[in-house]
């Protein structure tokens, strides 16, 4: 334990995902000792990204305004819908070119032992953006890990009935791993084979 | 090297850094071990499914001062695939790994080990109806823990039975004169059922009709909820 205002700084960096305790102290005197930290640079871009940055109205991605820049863009193909469960799949995907459709971003996945089921996700939504007709295929884009299929179980199973056709990514990604790490290609290829589920 | 081998099942996975997991398991022989799988997260990595949740697996463990690390796992058996196929099953699947982990938070056995490896099969095989499947495990591993229910003779004063309430605070069926007010009766058949439940007697539990089979489970979940002293969080998500 250290006194008052740095033990604070170790608090509140460990607080973030993925930050033990270790990390939280070693992010904290970097910023002690290190004079070329531009301190109020950091604290300004993360004030700034509260005030500014949204979440897309629509298909729930970041924006900077009501709707994202894929939603708005009147080139993308609303017959296609990905599901993806981050912004940061969006990414992802974005990067392999290979998909010129919309996006749904649920804001994570089913994952029953941390209290979260379908009522947690942005899945009404997704319901009520089918609702209209104009999509023809949803594409679930979830993680190839247990949480991503099952949320990709739930979801086809709701989807059914739906007269829409439900795909899921080709298996040739490698399972357990996070969709944000599949690189480019294949991931690309994970579009093109595409399996309808129904 | 302070190194050692067991085989566990996997309850749950944490996120930790960038790329890598603290993966909660249940082994045999070592009770509950908490554990970093380092890069496991990137879709290059040496372990790709082989430590996600309902794994069983051989593991080589390195030991740290907090936390062990995994080195090695190899894959003794994948439930994994066959239940997350269906949403019941993934979610019951849930509510086992979740008590799992509960149930040992003090001393793990190899007896826990094998009831939830031996659940967790049977449900990926289908063998008995899932909700079955579920409050057998449920009844099993509390009476494993200390929390047998009773049902023949009266939970409080040991008159012998059969009685009509019964009551998750006193452990189980009581007599009319240890029932509090208003304690709620139960038909003969339920309890019927709960004692097929407890003892693995398929045959004898799947006989009865779904309107007990609710029942049940209604009584295992308020039984296993209040022996948690918490609330099971996976529990609420379960799909009929
Ligand atoms: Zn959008
Ligand atoms: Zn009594």
């Amino acid at each position: 334990m250290y006194d008052g205002i740095v033990q604070e700084l170790i608090d509140e960096l460990g607080r973030l995902p993925g930050i033990g305790p270790k990390s939280a102290q070693r992010i904290a005197f970097h910023i002690l000792q290190t004079e070329s930290f531009d301190v109020s640079r950091l604290s300004s871009v993360l004030v700034e990204v509260r005030e500014k940055v949204k979440f897309c109205e629509i298909c729930g991605n970041v924006s900077e305004e009501v709707t994202c820049g894929i939603c708005r863009d009147p080139r993308r193909d609303p017959t296609f819908i990905c599901v993806v469960e981050e912004a940061k799949d969006v990414v992802a995907i974005e990067r392999t070119r290979e998909f010129r459709g919309l996006y749904h971003v649920l804001g994570g996945a089913i994952s029953p032992i941390d209290g979260i089921g379908p009522d947690d996700l942005r899945i009404r939504q997704l319901m009520t953006r089918l609702a209209d007709g104009t999509v023809m295929e949803v594409i679930i884009a979830t993680d190839p890990n247990l949480e991503g299929e099952a949320t990709a179980t739930y979801l086809s199973r709701l989807l059914k009935t739906l007269e829409i056709k439900v795909s899921r990514l080709a298996s040739g990604l490698p399972v357990g791993g996070d969709l944000e790490y599949a690189d480019e290609v294949t991931l690309g290829r994970a579009f093109e084979g595409r399996r309808t589920v129904s | 090297m302070p190194t050692y081998r067991d085989e566990g099942v996997v309850l749950r996975t944490h996120k930790l850094g960038e790329a890598d997991r603290i993966v909660t398991l249940l082994t045999k022989g070592h009770g509950k071990v908490r554990a970093v799988a380092k890069g496991v997260r990137r879709t290059s990595s040496k372990f790709g499914a082989r430590l996600e949740p309902f794994m069983v697996a051989d593991i080589q463990f390195y030991e740290g001062r907090s936390l062990d690390t995994i080195q090695q796992a190899e894959t003794i058996a994948s439930y994994g695939a066959d239940i997350v196929d269906d949403y019941p099953r993934f979610t019951a699947a849930s509510v086992m790994v979740e008590t799992a982990d509960k149930v040992t938070e003090l001393e793990g056995s190899p007896q826990q080990y094998l009831l939830l490896v031996g659940a967790l099969r049977s449900l990926s095989r289908q063998e008995h109806p899932t909700e079955l499947t579920l409050d057998s495990y449920l009844l099993r591993a509390l009476s494993l823990a200390g929390w047998a229910p009773t049902f023949d003779s009266c939970a409080r004063c040991g008159e012998v039975g059969p009685h009509e309430s019964f009551v998750v605070q006193l452990g189980g069926m009581v007599c009319v004169k240890c029932a509090p007010p208003g304690a709620p009766h139960i038909v003969p058949d339920v309890v019927l059922l709960l004692d097929a439940l407890v003892r693995g007697e398929w045959d004898a539990a799947e006989a009865h009709t779904q309107q007990n089979w609710s029942k049940a489970s209604a009584l295992v979940s308020a039984y296993t909820q209040w022996h948690l002293e918490r609330t099971l969080r996976s529990l609420e998500h379960v799909a009929k």
